[in-house]
Order: structure tokens, then C-alpha cells, then sequence
């Protein structure tokens, strides 16, 4: 076996910080939901389409930027027929939401089924002129596709957001006593489906990468459990941005340590090595739920609870 | 506008009518789809709703997908009752097969037939271990039954990816990743010639009177579903939460576990690493369109199974992905969903007040 080189150091960070960004982009959608006081368990369905969506629209037009436009937008759809069930009629969130990622996983195996033989057109390069060429700091922190920085600029503004402005105030206010928030006048059921929305954007950002950066191609269920360890992860973080953006990093880094171990050519059957996220997440949970009162402390206090204005 | 109000009493006619009109929704967006297709929807809605009933080859294609169907909903119909969210039954599927199949390749040319029963022991066995681990962690550590038995999907599949491209792989199978094709003594007796219709059809149906009586009749199936209903009232009770909750998801983990094992040693013969065909997942749909009742299950499992053929068959006829089914089934359970919200509300006209922007 071989030691780590400097080389294989840098490409382990580059790969980390790719399957970081995926984690890290639906779990900060799913952290504003449940801020709000919804829970969505429909992040799989959702990424999954949204996945099929940014796929079809890149080989369709050949834009990136279109690309996971369409992925967006098709994660906010999903999320906003959710929302409607969810927050308007009631439905309880735990069927509705494992609802739509069965949903989801039919239609975008459906949908996808003419592009599994489609290939992407040559995707563009986004090195960062100089620093891109820098030894090791280069190939591991200056050619990601600009969502990579995007989302942590992303997570330090939500960390503002959510404890310095208004309207942050109002979104935990909805999430932690929607009666408060209604008696004081702003509209429960709107801000829900909002929040609802962009988190579903969010996690349709995160479905794009998948089939169009981190493994550009379509195969069904390719997002492969990715939208559950989101869910997850939100909880491992305490409903925190910075935290989450960590927790996907460490998650990253547990994926693609597996290929790592594979590529050095470790005797281990590689069928224990795909394990090794699903049993980290385990792992995590019970370490971070070991504590009742620690969740407790931090959970939105209206997680998963319906709201009826003037009942 | 129009404003959700609470029902003074659940309405019972949507109850039993939510699921037809959940169903009617379906059948409606499946017509469009056919015609946006550029598909002849007669034909479609023939391939789902009539071709699968039709003839006694039909009927036996029918009964193998309805009977694991049926044996994981009403396990998960347990669960669902007493607000544990078991949605890993397809890891406990696949667990179930792998047990049962380990005990099968011992089987020996002069085993006893007894070895069958052998077989679906040690299938129910393992779909409660996988289950166990969730209660386990639950119990102990508080962790979420909900990611935690959905974690151990795909450790299941992972496993059983393992066992068939290694240690259990048939010396003499080319090198394909399945195990040897089991042996008669151990295979599920098939009931007629020809057919792959067996004898798991029955014990579904067994299934089915127990799990009326266990929660109707019994005092731990009215604990665990009080438990469900109202946390409070069975705390000042004193019924166990935990009792329910280990209860709940071994009952369910056991059933999904005999519904892998029988599939491993019925229909399918041997091991492959495409034991899993979403079962665990599209039974969860069965239980809610069944009502968790389980009665209402053997209907919604019927229909189920419907949308498996029809599927293959809009396939093979009309050269339309099989993933259909998929898209149906996740339809079905949004209208379902949607249309429950009016047993126990109704919407009315109130007149928008004036004098209030």
C-alpha cells in the first residue's frame, strides 16, 4: 500500500468538497423548512427530478447555468406541491413528504428513461485564473464549479439572516410559534410555503450537482440516499448553518475516503466501503440524539406540527 | 373564500370513498399522460386495469406480487398505527431473503421438508434483527427510527451485494454474482402445475386474520394503537411506549423479513443482487390506501400488484418505461393524502369580511 501523497491529499480535499457541496446545499434547504417549522421528507424525490431536470436541460441546451436553473425550479415544484397538501390541507408531513420522494423516484426514473444513453455536452471549466495553478492549494480549492463557494457564502449569509434580520426573526418566529407570529399579524401559511419553496430550490441545486458536476451523467435513483443523510444532517448540526456546512464536509470526506481506500488498493470487499456513509449517519445520529434534552434545547419547537389560523 | 373547517365528526362515506376517489384522480392524470404520450389510453388503462385480471395466468402473476405486498403493509400498518415510521421494510425484505437463503443452501438432497419451515423462520428472523437495530437505537439513544431504518436499506442491499459476488457466490454459476438455485425440499410448494402461484398466498391470507384479531381483539394491539393515538392518554394509563415501539417494529420487521424469505425461495430460487424490487417501499403505500385496516390492505395490495403488470405491460405493448409504476403509485398516495383531509374537515364559503384590507 502506498502512502499518501501530496498529489492524492489534494485530489481527496478537491473530491470532499464536491460531495460536501451536494450535503451541504439540500440540508441548508431542508435547515430553512424546518426553521419554519416544516418537515420534508420528500428531499430525495425532489433531488432525484430535480436531478433528471439540470440532466435533460444541459444536454438539451448545453448552458450550465440553465441547467440548474431547470434544477431549481423543478426542486421548488416539488417542494410547493408538498407545501400545498402539507400546509393548506393538513396532510400530516410524514406521509406527504415520503409521498413525494416515492413520487419523485417514479418520475424521474420515468422522465429520465430517453437520457440514460445521453451523454452531457463538454462541461465548461471553471479554474480561478492563477491560484488555479498553484501546487496542491490549486487542484484542491480552485477548480470547483462555483457553487462549491457559492454555498458556503451561502451558509455564513443564512447564519445572518437567521439571527440578524427581520425576516429571519419572523421565519423562526413561524417555525417556533406560529400562533405568535399570527397574532402578530403575518401570515402563517404564505411564509411556510415560501420557505417550503427555496428549501426545495435548494435541494433541486443540490440534485443538479449530482447528475451534471459530481458524477455528470443520469442514472436512475443516482442521488441514492444522499436527500435522507441531508435530512439528517440538519438534525446532527442543531438546525445551524455553519454547523451543517461542517457536518457535510465530514460527510464528504467519509465518502470519498471509501474510494480512496479503494483506489489504494485496501483489502476490503468494496460492498463494506459504499456502506461506510449509511453506518457514519447512523453513528451520528446516535451520538447526537443520545441526549434528549440537547435536541430538545435546539429543535424548532413547531417541527412537524400543523398550524390553523383562527381555530 | 373558502375556509377548512373541522368536521364535528369524521365523515364515514369519505372514508371508505377517500381511496375511490384517490383512485379515479389517478386513473384521470394516467389518461392525460397516455395522451400527452401520443398512447391510445384505452389500451393503457387495459394494461393496468384489465390485462392483470385476466385469465389464470394473470391471476397467479397477480398473487405472487400481492402476497409480499400484503405481508409488509400489514406489518407496517402496526407500525404506522402506533406512530413508529417504519420505512425501512425493504432492508428488512432484503434481510429476510438473505437469512432464509443461508438456511437454504444448506439444504442437502435428503433434507427433511421440514427445512422449509426452517426457511421462513429464519426469514422472519431477519427481518426482526434489521428491525431490532432500529428499536434498539430508538430505544436506547433516542435516534430516529425514520433515518435510521432508511440508512439500513442500503446497508441491506450492500450486504446482500456482498454475499453474492463473494462468499456465496455458485462456484458453477460462471461467475454471475447469485448464489446455487436452492433446492426443491426448500422452495415454497406452488399450488398448481405450471404456474407460479404458491402456497405463500395462504399464509398471507392467515396473516390477515391474525393482524384483525391482534389489533381489534387484543389488549397489546389496543395499548399500541392508543399509543399512537394519543401519547398522553396512554402514559397516564401507564401503557408502555417502549413495549410498543419494540412490539411495532418487530412484528413489522418479522413480517417483511417472511415476505423476503418467501420471495427468495418462491418465485425468485435463488439469490441475486436484484432481490429488492421496492416492495418494502410500495407496501408502505398499500398500508395507507388499505386505511392500516387489514382488510383494506388486501385491496390496495390487489391494486398494487396491478400497477407492477400493468407497468410491465405498458412496456412490452406500448413501449412505455416501466417506471410507470412508480409515477402511478406515488400519484395514488398524493390524492390519498389529499383527499383524507376532508373526512375530518369540510370546506365552506365564508363571505370575505369587509372594512379590513
Amino acid at each position: 500500500m502506498t502512502g499518501l501523497t501530496a498529489d492524492s491529499l489534494a485530489l481527496l480535499i478537491a473530491a470532499t468538497l464536491n460531495a460536501g457541496t451536494v450535503l451541504a446545499l439540500a440540508s441548508l434547504g431542508l435547515l430553512i423548512n424546518e426553521r419554519a417549522g416544516v418537515l420534508n421528507l420528500g428531499a430525495e424525490g425532489m433531488m432525484l427530478v430535480a436531478a433528471i431536470a439540470g440532466y435533460a436541460t444541459g444536454v438539451q441546451t448545453g448552458s450550465d447555468t440553465l441547467a440548474f436553473a431547470a434544477g431549481a425550479a423543478a426542486g421548488a415544484a416539488m417542494a410547493a406541491l408538498f407545501g400545498v397538501l402539507v400546509i393548506w390541507l393538513n396532510t400530516n408531513q410524514y406521509a406527504t413528504g415520503l409521498a413525494l420522494s416515492l413520487f419523485g423516484a417514479g418520475l424521474s426514473a420515468f422522465v429520465g428513461i430517453t437520457y440514460t444513453q445521453q451523454r452531457l455536452p463538454e462541461r465548461p471549466h471553471f479554474d480561478i485564473p492563477v491560484l488555479a495553478d498553484l501546487p496542491f492549494v490549486g487542484p484542491a480549492f480552485f477548480r470547483h464549479h462555483p457553487l462549491v463557494y457559492l454555498t458556503v457564502l451561502f451558509a455564513i449569509g443564512l447564519t445572518w439572516f437567521l439571527l440578524r434580520s427581520r425576516g429571519g426573526l419572523i421565519l423562526r418566529a413561524v417555525g417556533e410559534s406560529p400562533e405568535s407570529a399570527h397574532a402578530l399579524g403575518y401570515s402563517v401559511r404564505p411564509i411556510r410555503l415560501l420557505a417550503v419553496m427555496v428549501g426545495g430550490a435548494l435541494c433541486g441545486l443540490a440534485g443538479a450537482y449530482i447528475s451534471l458536476v459530481y458524477t455528470p451523467l443520469w442514472v436512475e435513483g443516482m442521488v441514492a440516499g444522499k436527500g435522507w443523510i441531508a435530512l439528517a444532517l440538519t438534525t446532527f448540526a442543531t438546525w445551524r448553518p455553519a454547523r451543517v456546512l461542517l457536518g457535510a464536509y465530514l460527510f464528504g470526506g467519509v465518502t470519498m475516503l471509501q474510494f480512496q481506500l479503494q483506489g489504494q488498493g485496501v483489502q476490503i470487499p468494496s460492498q463494506w466501503l459504499t456502506m461506510l456513509p449509511y453506518l457514519a449517519t447512523i453513528v451520528v445520529l446516535v451520538l447526537i440524539s443520545r441526549n434528549p434534552m440537547w435536541i430538545r434545547i435546539n429543535m424548532p419547537a413547531s417541527l412537524g406540527k400543523p398550524f390553523h389560523p383562527g381555530a | 373564500m373558502f375556509k377548512l373547517e373541522p368536521r364535528a365528526a369524521p365523515s364515514r362515506v369519505l372514508m371508505l370513498a377517500s381511496p375511490l376517489v384517490a383512485l379515479a384522480i389517478t386513473v384521470l392524470v394516467g389518461v392525460l399522460l397516455f395522451v400527452a404520450l401520443g398512447k391510445d389510453p384505452v389500451a393503457g388503462l387495459q394494461a393496468f386495469f384489465v390485462e392483470p385480471l385476466k385469465g389464470t395466468y394473470a391471476l397467479s402473476e397477480l398473487s405472487i406480487k400481492a402476497t409480499p405486498l400484503i405481508l409488509i403493509a400489514l406489518g407496517l400498518s402496526v407500525c404506522f398505527r402506533a406512530n413508529i415510521w417504519n420505512i425501512g421494510a425493504e432492508g428488512q425484505f432484503i434481510m429476510g431473503a438473505v437469512f432464509a437463503g443461508g438456511v437454504a443452501m444448506r439444504a442437502t438432497p435428503d433434507s427433511s421438508p421440514l427445512i422449509f419451515v426452517a426457511v421462513l423462520l429464519a426469514g422472519m428472523l431477519g427481518g426482526m434483527f434489521w428491525a431490532g437495530i432500529v428499536a434498539l437505537l430508538r430505544d436506547r439513544f433516542n435516534a430516529s427510527e425514520i433515518l435510521v431504518s432508511l440508512m439500513l436499506v442500503y446497508v441491506a442491499e450492500m450486504v446482500l451485494s456482498y454475499l453474492v459476488y463473494g462468499p456465496w457466490k455458485d462456484p458453477q454459476g460462471y461467475n454471475f454474482p447469485q448464489t446455487i438455485t436452492f433446492l426443491d425440499v426448500t422452495r415454497v410448494p406452488k399450488l398448481v402445475q405450471g404456474l407460479r402461484m404458491n402456497i405463500g398466498m395462504f399464509i398471507a391470507a392467515a396473516m390477515v386474520l391474525g393482524f384483525a384479531v391482534f389489533l381489534v381483539r387484543t389488549y397489546a394491539g389496543f395499548q399500541l394503537q392508543v399509543g399512537g393515538l394519543a401519547p398522553a392518554a396512554a402514559r397516564y394509563a401507564g401503557f408502555s411506549s417502549r413495549k410498543a415501539l419494540w412490539t411495532a417494529l418487530l412484528l413489522s420487521g418479522g413480517m417483511a423479513g417472511l415476505a423476503g424469505g418467501l420471495d427468495a425461495v418462491g418465485p425468485q430460487g435463488q439469490l441475486t443482487p436484484y432481490i429488492p424490487l421496492g416492495y418494502g417501499f410500495g407496501a408502505i403505500i398499500v398500508a395507507f390506501v388499505g386505511r392500516l385496516n387489514p382488510v383494506g390492505i388486501v385491496f390496495s395490495a390487489v391494486l398494487m400488484s396491478m400497477f407492477y403488470i400493468g407497468g410491465e405491460l405498458a412496456q412490452s405493448r406500448l413501449g412505455l418505461p416501466k417506471a410507470l409504476t412508480g409515477v402511478f403509485q406515488g400519484l395514488l398516495l398524493f390524492a390519498l393524502l389529499a383527499c383524507d383531509t376532508f373526512i375530518y374537515q369540510r370546506l365552506r364559503w365564508v363571505p370575505t369580511p369587509k372594512g379590513r384590507p
